[in-house]
């Protein structure tokens, strides 16, 4: 490997390519009318629906919209996930009781259960709130219960040693060292939970959100509003996942590096 | 009570083993019926429920009756005509997709320079979770079944190429020592090195992929379908059928279930050689 190939500037730019050569091909097929024409619109028709999009604020009502479920979905989810989780590698009994109708049940494709709660909860705001909190508490659970049975005996035994009580051991043992695969769990969470919104979205009665955004635009065959609606979509994610991650590295900062 | 050696008893191991078997065998038994314990008291409230009139029957329905269209879902062929439906798609956009992806990654994986040029429009793709291409993918090609094998493919394709490549880039370094020392052609460090090294990194690929493939299925066939499971779940509640639309979410998580153990099985094969401490480290993202 040559010097040339390793610096970072070439490695951009090779990044850059493939990006760059389907936006010329996007650019091409629109232009020509080589696809059905209705449906492609070119790449600058999604720059400027994005910009009416921003100036009359609607992208923002959509977006608070989106984000507002999402975290109320995932704060419950999250909570009951990290307190059944526990449970379940805490407790043999518990795990013996609901473990098998708990892993029974995480087989069904959590969308799935979307119809079903639709008769219970309506088609509103309380089920797809219920739906995303859903999908956030199986990966919180599950990576819950993982970091729970995995402690090591030696630290449950300095707690014996200590004679500390069981909520003490709980808060001085348990949960510090459960609180990688917590916070690993959580950040899952925090993925699913923005893909059962924006599934929620499509499913559910519309309303304000960025699902909402993309499924009319398809069914008026807007494809720049879709477009939009992706891009939004994968930045919401990407940042949400980026926090999540400086957020964990920093509360799990006085761990060694090592383990 | 005390127990006594005889001197005329056979040495102990051979008659204790049977008491550990039953013992063992009655641990299971127990461990199973607990297990049991928490569906049945559930089962019991829900027909309770149901009897009782707690709930209206439209939003619950009787135990029986969801019993009763199991079997006649069954028997009239109309379950298992839209199982199939389900898992041929599944099974076929999973193979192209998974296939296209494992070329993908390793061929990545092989050569820097096309990482470089392939890699980060990857990395960007994979920050859309999956479903946000549903509606651009049903506006490119319609409803029908080309949207599901194309849509199936393309959310086994990405996990399944980054997790080769990263099977690919983590080859641990003494293994590629002892290839070093055997004086491998770059075909043997391929093939006895590299590939079996990157398995299980694949596998978790694969697991991944298939997870998504299934979950974009049964997605897509809610939003937009005529066949299927998640058309049969959606056509229940559409008839207002609760006992219908229990039976197939039922049928989604078999189907869920079976895929995931048949793939696991696949594994298993391909992960013989490794000793059995280093395998349980593979486990899925979910």
């Amino acid at each position: 490997m040559s010097a040339l190939e390793q610096a970072p500037g070439v490695r951009i730019r090779r990044g850059l390519v493939a990006p760059l050569a389907l936006l010329i091909l996007w650019e091409l097929v629109a232009r020509f009318q080589l696809a059905n024409v209705h449906i492609v619109v070119p790449p600058w028709r999604v720059v400027q629906t994005a910009l009416v999009h921003v100036a009359d604020g609607s992208i923002f009502v959509d977006l608070a919209a989106s984000l507002q479920r999402d975290l109320e979905g995932l704060v419950l989810g999250a909570l009951v996930g990290v307190i059944a989780g526990a449970l379940l590698g805490a407790s043999r009994l518990v795990d013996r009781l609901v473990g098998p109708t708990f892993h029974a049940a995480k087989q069904v494709a959590v969308f799935a259960w979307i119809p079903l709660m639709s008769v219970w909860f309506g088609t509103g705001e309380l089920a797809k709130v219920v739906f995303i909190a859903l999908s956030a508490f199986y990966p919180v659970a599950l990576n819950t219960e993982e970091g729970v049975r995995s402690i090591a005996r030696e630290h449950l035994e300095v707690a014996k040693a200590f004679r500390l009580s069981r909520w003490s051991t709980v808060r001085t043992v348990l949960l510090p060292a459960a609180a990688p695969s917590i916070f690993a769990g959580l950040r899952l969470g925090l993925v699913y939970s923005w893909l059962g919104t924006i599934g929620a979205e499509y499913l559910l009665a519309p309303g304000r959100g960025i699902g909402n955004v993309m499924i009319a635009g398809r069914q008026r065959v807007a494809m720049d509003e879709v477009f939009l609606g992706i891009i939004v979509v994968g930045l919401v994610g990407f940042t949400l996942d980026t926090l999540a991650g400086r957020l964990e590295a920093r509360a799990l900062r006085w761990r060694p590096r090592s383990t | 009570m005390v127990q006594m050696e005889s001197p005329y008893k056979l040495p102990i191991s051979s008659t204790a083993k049977p008491e550990r078997l039953a013992s063992r065998l009655l641990s299971r038994a127990l461990r199973a019926s607990l297990g049991l314990a928490l569906p049945v008291v559930l089962l019991v409230v829900w027909s309770l429920a149901c009897t009782h009139e707690w709930v209206p029957p439209q939003l619950l329905p009787a135990p029986d009756m969801v019993r009763d269209t199991f079997i006649d879902e069954v028997r009239s062929g109309d379950l298992w005509a839209n199982v199939r439906i389900s898992l041929e798609r599944v099974i076929v956009g999973f193979a192209a997709g998974s296939a296209a992806g494992v070329a993908l990654g390793a061929a990545m994986g092989l050569s820097r320079r096309l990482e470089d040029y392939v890699y980060p429009l990857f990395n960007v793709l994979s920050q859309v979770p999956v479903l946000a291409w549903v509606p651009l993918a049903m506006l490119f090609f319609g409803i029908g079944e080309s949207l599901k094998f194309v849509f199936i493919a393309f959310a086994a394709l990405l996990p399944v190429a980054v997790n080769t490549l990263r099977g690919f880039r983590g080859v641990p370094k003494t293994y590629m020592d002892v290839g070093a020392t055997f004086q491998f052609t770059r075909r043997q460090y391929l093939g006895r090195v590299v590939l079996p090294a990157a398995v299980p990194a694949i596998f978790v690929g694969l697991r991944t992929g298939l997870t998504q493939a299934w979950l974009s299925l049964v997605t897509v066939e809610l939003l937009a379908s005529s066949e299927g499971l998640g058309f049969l779940v959606v056509w229940g509640r559409q008839l207002f059928q609760l006992d219908l639309v229990l039976v197939a979410i039922f049928a989604v998580g078999i189907v869920g279930l079976v895929l995931d153990k048949g793939l696991a099985i696949v594994e298993s094969r391909f992960l013989r050689w490794k000793p059995a401490a280093s395998r349980s480290s593979t486990g899925s993202a979910q």
